[in-house]
């Protein structure tokens, strides 16, 4: 059977030019919304589309008609069938105490898992810092690490200029920028099945450790607190979720007890991801002001004693809004859901 | 619904719930690359103007310039893909040079996180260089993805908007000699398979794409053959050129009677 093509065409044409209209009034204004009586009459056009294209394949083998109505049937196919939420307006303080912490908090084994591997690292790196110390070039091959530390301590409190004087918003995009690429990479290094992130965390806690190992040896415990703390309490932290990323899309991968499918596994944790991620970026800003403001500066000009109490300010803050915030909500959602 | 794709093919097959197939020209590796490279000249192009610009706040404060064009240049390379493939739906400067768009797998609707995270990815597949890795990762999918599509769970499809069909400009015009013979029509109507009258069909859409001799060759090839499976009285094919016996048989074909009368009357 052949279908009498033209008059196919005169009497269906003017609803695929609607759909057509319909769609790129969809794809020009994303916040366009439709009401009933247009979201049915949308899925009519769509239901009517694909019925012509089903009556086109089987008997009429016109391949430019139907190339024509694939194309229409698979861009209204995207906007029918979207199941996911649309994303509502995006609210800034809303995401950041709520969404951001929800996500960690529903993750929380991989954060775990990505702390303890930084803390093998960290005592790797510590004892063998301890143990042998002149593998210090190898674990810490960084120039400015390589010295005394009771030296550079000295150093620094006999100085009297400001070393970072008209460097220091420079200094802070820097670190901004290099953390958040590091921690793109920890976590987009989780598609090596998360080896890739597992090898990168046990690397900075080897780093770490030693760091840590050869200051609190040479007696300075105190300046290594008052260093670090100040930004550590959040560039550490946001390492490990970036960490705890990776561990999460290498779970999703290897799929371990999950009866899903590896595109199901992906789709559940790709929002996860993404919003890790964007939390994890906000941190490193933070830390890089306070690195370049804050922990540069030592006695005489700031008392450690101030950074550490800062440092540990930050920390509390920090784990109040992973621990707690957006609990509230949280549990109304989860309400919501088993009384569905 | 059912996604499927033939192995290192280019198109994927996706089946709706209502039953209907359609399918998505899958981008080559090549043409990706391609669109790669035009949109690294935008990110540099972007770059400079960005750094040229905000050289001038270094009137006002050196370090404070310094600070705004480090973040620029990080905004734009980490930002770029994101913002175009958000904003024109999965679309970036070269994309649309190229014709090119990024889709869900599923032919859904593409999600802020899908492009958030293909573009991610784009740390890996760029190892060591010049996306070795994203490189080899999409020569070997069956769906041409790379990691960061692997991840998102979207391909890039070739974008062709197609223009609508139009049957009438192969049609119109002239008396149809066949049209004479009612019985003999509805023989060739009944004896004509589907793939006959299609390619008679595309003979006529493309004509002006062959070489003068390749159309004579061919649609003399086709008279013959139409004319051997119906055979009408020479009255109605005389003088007829063989182009326009495969006109008048595809007219038969794909309009009826009373369709054909109001045209050619």
């Amino acid at each position: 059977m052949i279908i009498d093509l033209h008059k196919f065409l005169t009497t269906e044409r003017p609803h695929w030019i609607e759909l057509e209209q319909i769609l790129a009034k969809l794809e020009s204004e994303p916040n366009w919304r439709m009401d009933l009586a247009q979201l049915k009459h949308f899925h009519y056009l769509y239901e009517r589309t694909s019925a012509d294209l089903g009556k086109i394949v089987t008997f009429a083998s016109e391949p430019e008609t139907r190339h024509y109505l694939e194309s229409l049937v698979a861009r209204a196919y995207g906007e029918i069938h979207e199941s996911r939420d649309k994303a509502a307006r995006w609210q800034p303080f809303q995401w950041f105490f709520q969404v951001f912490p929800q996500t960690f908090r529903r993750h929380i084994r991989a954060f775990w898992l990505s702390l303890a591997i930084t803390l093998a690292g960290c005592l790797f790196g510590g004892l063998a810092l301890a143990l042998d110390p002149d593998s210090k070039p190898v674990l810490m091959p960084f120039s400015h690490l390589l010295g005394d530390p009771s030296e550079r301590v000295k150093r620094e409190e006999q100085s009297t200029h400001d070393h970072l004087a008209g460097e220091r918003g420079g200094f802070s995009a820097f670190l901004m920028t290099h953390n958040t690429q590091v921690s793109i990479f920890l976590l987009a290094l989780g598609a090596t099945w998360g080896a890739g992130t597992i090898l990168l965390l046990f690397y900075n806690g080897v780093i770490l450790g030693a760091v840590s190992v050869d200051y609190i040896l040479a007696g300075q415990t105190k300046f290594l607190a008052g260093w670090l703390l100040p930004h550590g309490a959040f560039e550490i932290p946001a390492i490990l979720i970036a960490g705890q990323g990776g561990l999460i899309l290498g779970g999703a991968l290897i799929g371990w007890g999950r009866s899903t499918s590896l595109t199901n596994r992906l789709r559940a944790v790709a929002p996860d991801l993404v919003t890790l991620m964007f939390g994890v970026a906000i941190m490193l800003i933070w830390a890089g002001l306070v690195e370049s403001f804050l922990s540069q500066y030592h006695e005489p000009i700031l008392p450690y004693s101030f950074k550490i109490v800062f440092g540990l300010i930050e920390l509390a803050l920090l784990s109040m809004l992973l621990g707690k915030s957006g609990r509230s909500t949280q549990r109304l959602t989860s309400k919501a859901i088993s009384l569905q | 619904m059912n996604p499927a794709a033939s192995s290192r093919v280019s198109t994927l097959i996706i089946q709706t719930p209502e039953g209907i197939s359609f399918s998505l020209p899958l981008a080559c590796p090549v043409t990706r690359c391609l669109a790669w490279a035009v949109d690294l000249s935008c990110i540099i192009g972007l770059t400079t103007l960005a750094g040229s610009l905000l050289h001038l706040t270094s009137l006002i404060n050196l370090d404070l310039s310094r600070a705004l064009t480090t973040l620029a240049y990080f905004a734009l390379q980490i930002g770029y893909g994101m913002t175009c493939e958000w904003l024109w739906r999965g679309q970036t400067v070269g994309k649309r040079l190229l014709g090119l768009r990024v889709m869900d797998a599923q032919g859904l609707r593409l999600q802020f996180n899908q492009v958030a995270l293909r573009n991610l990815l784009r740390f890996v597949d760029s190892l060591p260089i010049f996306y070795l890795v994203g490189g080899l990762v999409s020569l070997l999918n069956s769906r041409a993805q790379r990691l960061g599509d692997l991840v998102a769970n979207t391909i890039v499809v070739r974008h062709i908007r197609l223009p609508e069909p139009d049957i009438d400009q192969l049609m119109a015009g002239k008396y149809n000699s066949l049209r004479d013979y009612p019985h003999l029509e509805a023989r060739l109507r009944q004896r004509v398979t589907p793939a006959e009258a299609s390619l008679a069909l595309q003979a006529l859409v493309r004509r002006d794409q062959l070489d003068l001799q390749a159309r004579l060759t061919l649609f003399d090839e086709l008279a013959t053959h139409f004319r051997s499976i119906v055979t009408f009285p020479p009255e109605a094919c005389e003088g007829i050129a063989a182009e326009q016996y495969i006109r008048n048989v595809v007219d038969v074909l794909f309009r009826s009677q009373n369709a054909g009368n109001r045209v050619l009357s």
